[in-house]
């Protein structure tokens, strides 16, 4: 396999082949009760104890549709830059497994809710759209547990009934990367809106990734494979990486590739196939009649199109004209409205001593870091934005110095700490007053001659060892400027 | 006082009210010759005494303001009622318990009426003669070894034979109207959506309506009054002003225009069924209604339109009967052995039946062709109506092709037994009213039935139409108690 | 259009009923009299004919945001044919 920095192709003897891939996120929509039924969505309950009637498929349950998940739907496709339909139709897709308890999904087969649309992506080498197809709700099955009891398997039907968004994209993604980068900013998009929370360990995000495989430049699609129910990133990198080759292996031996649904298997890190092939699903799609079509009015989705916050690509550029920051540090700040927000709050809170590049510098820096061996979410922060907000204006107003302001930093982990009230009780404060300063390092000369004449004589490295000596002497709250001007005037 | 069992439901609520007659008294009676009717199998479970419980009670703290204070009623099989048994006919419900109430019958207890028991029905609704009822076959109290009609022939069985002074059933293709019209009762299929159809087993959802049956039509608007209510638990169910069907009943029916379609006089159709529908257009003029010739040109695509749509839809609906949370469970050796046999031992073979060809009609590479065709079709039959409607306020039409026929004589001929639906199926497929009044008899003496088609939403019209007809028809049902020992 | 053994075969793994040879002819046998019924559509042309979608005449009606259910896990669970309390229990799937 042979990876440019901006393609992912594969190799064989005299072959090239590049990877077409596109993708099915099913996306758990917010929302307090079920799609087509009252019970309550909350993840993590006991089994079986959100329940109703309608949701176990009783004789004579009839569905009732959640207003509040339609508005969901269609603010996401606003979103996605989607065509909202105006009519759309609710279908059933039959077919028998334990953790479907009517024998039936509602979903939306010909007449979805939301149309085409596009998804603009940050590639490193550039930005790139990437086509949607469709978005429709549908109902979320049960959980079929199979590795409790060794005879049977157990079914909880808590998620059944819990509705879902699948957004289809178009098979224009090329690379792990693009795949990577799709679902994040797909992602991200629906938690600006507050649509879904993309929470994939809990499931609220999972994807059936197609792949299929062609020669670079053929125009040709290839025979494509699903693999299904991927509920991680880098699974899907993982996934896509193996089934691509596999793919290449066969048609380089000359043999074909069956279109068949396969499975990750997470232990052994390959594809395989998940059905027995008479067993194709002819889920003899139409209409429900227990439902009636679903129409919204122009008025319905311009109300909704007010509550639209300002989406991540808008944002973006709002902080690359209002803060002149770079597109790199701008699509950091952007990618999670957590993030945005957090920044945005620092920002307001530094006021009119504002110093952007501080505040960017110490969020993607040393906030993140602390987040990431940590392993917390920037929700999770153990220091506020309103705290960081100080630091970054003690070190700006000059009271104390960047490298103190580290110390500190660590010191206000410990139950958000107000940085001010920690420079006050440890006496932190930056040592800045030129005048006590200069005595200080009159007194290091002193005592450091020879050194002083070495580095007059042009061993010009001793700088630092005065530097050093400044900060040991004044236990690091010398004002770091100041020392460097007065070391070189007196030196 | 008449015989308390062979009294109307008007009646019995009206002595109740001036107190004349207690609900225990009235209760006792009918459970009394509902254990007396055996032979007739109408009742697949009984819950007489708790009924009894029930009427003491009732009779202890009377409210004699409801509609039905302490009126006993035995109801159809396919009605969810609480912690009553509910099979609809089938063995895969034979146990099932449900721990909730349909709409329409939670209605009915709202308004004083006490439960007697469930009654007998073909298989989730799908039969014409209750012939394929897991409990067995009906008899008709008008004769014996003669169905009662179906699906909901237990239900027209216990009217005609006094059972239960009213009840309900379902109509998805003519189950009230055909097995009405077979017993000598008065059968109402409201307007689609008119009737929840919540906590109903459900057949074909586009179809079914549950409505009343009665032994004459000023009780039949009582109850249509009662059960008619908007649901928001049934998402089909249509918010529109009802009418008081029994305040506002009257026989004046004069200027109404009655139209006859040509369509419906078919081939080979027995000539006491042409008699009966003349005989029927003279009583109408009788009354002053105006007639007029209409035609329905698509009336012979209906029942081939019928049997592609409702299987299809009750293919899908009887997927949730799969052993797993309720109902039959047979042993296997995996999940799919599991399902395969739960559902082909617990269906009967009609319903096996329907349900292949709902699955079929509905499959890959033949949806465009049946189901997809079967709903075009439909809007015509529809149009058709419309069309018609523009001219007149009412349609006329025989109930049933021919009196009530022997046990086991059509069973094995699904078509023939299909044929029974040929007048009622257009009216389920473009959703509108209609009502079926005895209106003669046969040589045999076999009871035989008028259909009034009414328009959407105008079940008081039909209502009248029928209570003016049933007065100059002056139809007395022959019951002989043949089946009390 | 004959349905032979193959297809009633697949529409009853499609159904998930069970099927075995007399059963299977049988059924053939019915359904095909049946079909003969109905094809009596394919008289219609129906080329500019829209599908009727529903008879109901209303628009879908919304339900509001709500959580109304509480736990009845007991009601749910209490019909079902194994006695475990806490899950439904079905064989295992062959995959």
């Amino acid at each position: 396999m042979s990876k440019d920095n901006s393609e992912y192709l594969i190799e064989r003897h005299d072959n090239v082949y590049e990877v077409v891939i596109g993708l099915e996120v099913h996306a758990q929509v917010t929302s307090n009760s079920k799609l087509f039924s009252s019970s309550s969505t909350k993840f993590g309950a006991e089994p079986n104890t959100q329940v109703s009637l309608v949701d176990a498929a009783f004789p004579g349950m009839l569905p009732v549709i959640n207003e509040f998940c339609v508005k969901q739907a269609i603010k996401t496709g606003i979103g996605l830059r989607a065509q909202i339909n105006k009519k759309s139709v609710f279908d059933r897709k039959n077919y028998f497994y334990a953790d479907l308890p009517q024998g039936y999904q509602i979903s939306q087969f010909k007449y979805p809710i939301v149309g085409e649309g596009k998804v603009v992506l940050d590639m490193p080498n550039g930005q790139k759209e990437v086509g949607i197809e469709r978005l429709h709700l549908e109902q979320d099955a049960g959980k079929s547990i199979h590795d409790i009891d060794p005879q049977n398997t157990l079914v909880d039907l808590n998620r059944s009934g819990v509705a879902l968004m699948e957004i289809v994209s178009k098979p224009d993604l090329r690379s792990p990367d693009e795949v990577s980068t799709y679902i994040k900013k797909l992602r991200s998009i629906m938690r600006y809106l507050g649509t879904c929370d993309g929470n994939m360990q809990e499931g609220s995000l999972r994807a059936d990734v197609n792949v299929s495989v062609r020669l670079k430049d053929s125009k040709e699609l290839g025979t494509r494979c699903e693999i299904k129910n991927v509920n991680s990133i880098k699974f899907m990198q993982m996934a896509i990486n193996y089934e691509a080759n596999r793919q290449v292996d066969l048609i380089e031996e000359g043999k074909s590739i069956d279109q068949e649904t396969r499975l990750f298997d997470t232990k052994k890190n390959e594809t395989r196939s998940m059905r027995s092939k008479e067993d194709a699903h002819d889920y003899r799609y139409f209409p429900d009649p227990d439902l009636l079509p679903l129409e919204v009015t122009d008025e319905f989705i311009e109300n909704l199109k007010k509550d639209i916050p300002e989406l991540p690509d808008d944002k973006k550029k709002r902080f690359i004209d209002e803060f002149k920051i770079s597109a790199y540090e701008a699509t950091i700040l952007v990618s999670d409205i957590d993030t945005a927000k957090y920044f945005e709050e620092v920002v307001a809170k530094m006021g009119k001593n504002l110093d952007i590049k501080l505040a960017v510098n110490w969020i993607t820096g040393e906030l993140f870091a602390v987040l990431n061996n940590k392993n917390l979410e920037i929700s999770q922060s153990p220091i506020s934005a309103k705290n960081l907000a100080k630091l970054v204006n003690l070190i700006k107003n000059g009271t104390i110095s960047g490298k103190i302001a580290k110390t500190i930093f660590e010191l206000m982990m410990d139950g958000d700490k107000d940085p001010q009230i920690i420079v006050e009780e440890k006496g932190l404060k930056q040592e800045s007053d030129p005048k006590a300063l200069e005595v200080l390092i009159d007194k290091i000369i002193n005592d450091n001659r020879e050194k002083a004449i070495e580095y007059k004589n042009g061993k010009e490295k001793l700088f630092g060892f005065f530097v050093g000596q400044a900060m040991k002497v004044s236990g690091g709250k010398a004002n770091p400027q100041l020392i460097n001007e007065i070391l070189k005037k007196k030196l | 006082m008449s015989d308390i069992t062979s009294q109307s439901l008007t009646s019995l609520v009206s002595n109740i009210k001036n107190k004349k007659l207690s609900s225990e008294e009235v209760t006792k009676a009918f459970v009394d010759r509902s254990e007396k009717s055996k032979e007739l199998n109408s009742y697949i479970t009984e819950d007489f005494s708790n009924a009894i419980d029930k009427a003491k009670k009732f009779d202890d703290k009377p409210n004699l303001d409801l509609k039905l204070p302490g009126i006993p009623m035995a109801v159809k099989d396919l009605f969810c009622t609480k912690n009553i048994r509910t099979t609809a006919g089938s063995k895969i419900l034979e146990n099932f318990v449900p721990t909730y109430e349909s709409t329409v019958t939670q209605n009915i207890w709202n308004e004083g009426s006490i439960l007697l028991g469930k009654l007998n029905c073909d298989e989730f609704a799908m039969g014409s003669s209750n012939e394929t009822s897991f409990y067995g076959n009906v008899q008709n109290p008008i004769d014996k070894g003669l169905v009662p009609g179906g699906s909901s022939g237990g239900s027209a069985a216990a009217v005609s034979g006094q059972l239960t002074p009213i009840t309900i059933g379902t109509d998805t293709g003519g189950s009230i109207r055909q097995p009405a019209s077979f017993t000598g009762t008065v059968g109402l299929k409201p307007t689609y959506g008119s009737c929840s159809r919540y906590g109903i087993v459900a057949f074909a959802s586009s179809l079914d309506q549950a409505g009343p049956m009665a032994q004459n039509v000023e009780d039949c608007a009582l109850l249509q009054e009662i059960i008619s209510t908007y649901d928001d638990k049934d998402s089909t169910s249509i918010d529109f002003k009802r009418d008081q069907y029994s305040k506002d009943l009257t026989k004046d029916i004069k200027g109404k225009k009655i139209g006859i379609p040509k369509e419906y006089r078919v081939d080979g159709m027995p000539k006491e069924i042409e008699e009966l529908w003349k005989k029927g257009i003279e009583y109408a003029k009788d009354c002053g209604a105006e007639i007029i010739d209409i035609s329905l040109p698509n009336t012979s695509y209906a029942l081939p339109t019928y049997y592609i749509v409702a299987p299809a839809e009750a293919s899908s609906n009887l997927a949730r009967y799969d052993g797993v949370k309720y109902g039959f469970r047979a042993k296997g050796e995996n999940l799919i052995d599991m399902y395969e046999k739960t559902r082909s031992e617990g269906f009967g073979a009609e319903v096996q039946r329907r349900i292949m060809i709902g699955t079929y009609v509905l499959s890959s590479g033949y949806y465009d062709a049946y189901y997809l065709k079967a709903q075009k079709v439909r809007k015509l039959i529809k149009n058709d109506f419309d069309e018609a409607y523009k001219k007149v306020d009412a349609i006329l039409t025989p109930s049933t092709p021919s009196s009530a026929f022997k046990i086991g004589e059509k069973k094995n001929d699904p078509v023939s037994m299909y044929l029974n639906d040929i007048f009622t199926v257009p009216v389920n497929l473009a959703g509108l009213p209609a009502i079926s009044i005895p209106a003669g008899h046969d040589a045999a003496g076999y009871p035989l039935g008028l259909q009034i088609i009414g328009k959407a939403f105008r079940e008081q019209e039909i209502l009248n139409l029928a209570y003016a007809m049933e007065d100059k028809i002056n139809f007395k049902n022959k019951i002989t108690d043949w089946w009390i020992k | 259009m004959t349905i032979d053994l193959k297809t009633i075969k697949h529409i009853s793994k499609l159904s998930r009923i069970s099927v075995d040879e007399q059963k299977a002819e049988k059924l053939a046998g019915d359904l095909n009299s049946i079909f003969n019924f109905i094809e009596k559509l394919n008289e219609l042309n129906t080329d500019n004919v829209e599908p009727l979608t529903s008879v109901a005449e209303t628009t879908l009606k919304f339900r509001s945001d709500e959580v109304k259910n509480q736990n009845i896990r007991e009601q749910i669970i209490k019909n079902s044919p194994e006695d475990n309390e806490d899950f439904f229990v079905v064989p295992k799937v062959v995959e």
